[in-house]
């Protein structure tokens, strides 16, 4: 009922947030999977026309926020990752679901990838093989969010 | 800057609530297990209390009287006295998971009293500073961050050091350290209070690692931190200065002209040096 101004939407979101500050055991923090993104992605692919950059770029900018990084840094990745699914969704769409979530780990690649190189640009951070764990979690964790997402779409008929 | 910087200051007092709320599985878990205790457990945990409280409250007694004497001799020898640091015990609502910077948000903010680059401490040693100031909340920069260095001197004799972070929580870099310094594994690294940000005195790090290859022109030397910054939930906050905040009340200047433009009333480098 109350579907249809997007309530749901950003409550999966805020959800999706909430997991990634949540705080962890440092060995299982590292492979925290990109809760935020992953979750864009779906929305983005699924309705585009609801979930955009700029939902994106506003999320990336509440984790800058939330993690003390220099502001915009994440909502910079968070926007170019996201304008990828964005471009793509009707081709995304169409592929089997290990497709999708290996190209599920490819942007979730980038946007570390990214981060890291402002990162680098600004504070002189250097290269740890550990900064691409989430990659992993994320590829393994895509299936089941798709299907709980579709559900939570079909079910609260959002669209 | 200044603006920039009270900007982040209202978007950490914002987002606090989320900070809280994500917190609450944490504190759930906590209440849980201090409830699930059993007697026989509390009891001999009472029990070694009582036997700390005794050793602690044997070893005030003495302070006092040390302290006593270190100040009658410091007057004697006409060097300023040292004064009392009030203290504020805080608690951890959240460790950041960016794997690029090492903070952490407290659940004490400009409301308590916290001004930025306020000295963090654990029971063992320095923890870091205040970085950003909200409402409520707080975030802390440690000492292990990249972008933070802390002025050392070695306990045993003295040597000034600068111990900047790595990045990694259990090691801390020294840089430009000749050849010819008095430095072996084990040293334990104090603050030397030379940047004005941390109090004199406390405990910071071990020495870890120094090379011996003799073809540098520096030797490497690496050090632990003490406090034990992976598993932190209870910090002391130290105030050494009038709380400088955006949300602190501002002070009420009478007479422009011989007021001291203050050092710490635009926000500073995270880096003391």
């Amino acid at each position: 009922m109350f579907a249809h101004n997007g309530v749901m939407i950003l409550l999966t979101l805020l959800i999706a947030v909430m997991a990634s500050i949540m705080p962890l055991p440092l060995s299982v923090d590292a492979f925290r999977p990109d809760w935020v993104l992953i979750v864009l992605i779906y929305w983005c692919m699924a309705l585009p026309g609801r979930v955009n950059i700029i939902t994106a770029w506003i999320m990336g900018f509440l984790m800058d926020v939330l993690l003390g990084s220099v502001l915009g840094v994440h909502a910079a990745a968070m926007a170019i990752s996201v304008f990828i699914v964005v471009e793509n969704y009707q081709k995304i769409r169409n592929f089997s679901i290990w497709q999708q979530a290996l190209i599920t780990g490819v942007l979730s690649a980038l946007y570390h990838l990214i981060v890291f190189w402002l990162q680098r640009f600004l504070i002189d951070a250097f290269f740890i093989s550990s900064y691409l764990y989430p990659v992993i979690t994320t590829v393994v964790l895509w299936p089941w969010v798709f299907y709980l997402l579709r559900k939570v779409r079909r079910h609260f008929s959002i669209t | 800057m200044a603006s920039f910087e009270s900007l982040r200051g209202y978007l950490q007092s914002m987002v606090s609530p989320l900070q809280y709320l994500a917190n609450t599985p944490k504190v759930a878990m906590t209440w849980i297990s201090t409830n699930m205790a059993t007697r026989s457990q509390l009891m001999e945990e009472n029990q070694q209390f009582r036997l700390n409280e005794l050793k602690f409250h044997e070893q005030a007694m003495q302070l006092d009287i040390v302290k006593q004497e270190n100040e009658r001799l410091r007057t004697l020898l006409a060097s300023p006295l040292r004064s009392e640091l009030k203290k504020m015990v805080a608690e951890i609502l959240s460790v950041d998971s960016d794997p690029y910077t090492h903070q952490l948000v407290i659940n004490r903010g400009a409301r308590d009293g916290v001004y930025e680059g306020q000295p963090v401490l654990d029971a063992l040693g320095i923890v870091g500073q205040i970085l950003h100031v909200g409402q409520t909340t707080s975030r802390i920069i440690l000492i292990t961050d990249v972008s933070h260095a802390v002025p050392v001197r070695v306990k045993r004799n003295g040597l000034r050091l600068l111990a900047s972070g790595s990045g990694q929580i259990d090691r801390l870099n020294h840089n430009f350290v000749p050849q010819s310094a008095d430095i072996k594994v084990g040293d334990i690294l104090v603050t030397s209070g030379l940047g004005g940000k941390y109090p004199e005195g406390y405990p910071v790090a071990t020495i870890s690692f120094v090379s011996n290859n003799e073809s540098r022109e520096f030797v490497k030397v690496y050090s632990t931190p003490i406090a034990e910054i992976d598993r932190l939930r209870y910090l002391l906050l130290l105030s050494t200065k009038d709380p400088v905040s955006i949300f602190a009340p501002k002070p009420q200047t009478k007479d422009q002209s011989n007021v001291q433009p203050k050092p710490m009333s635009k926000p500073q480098l995270k880096v003391n040096e």
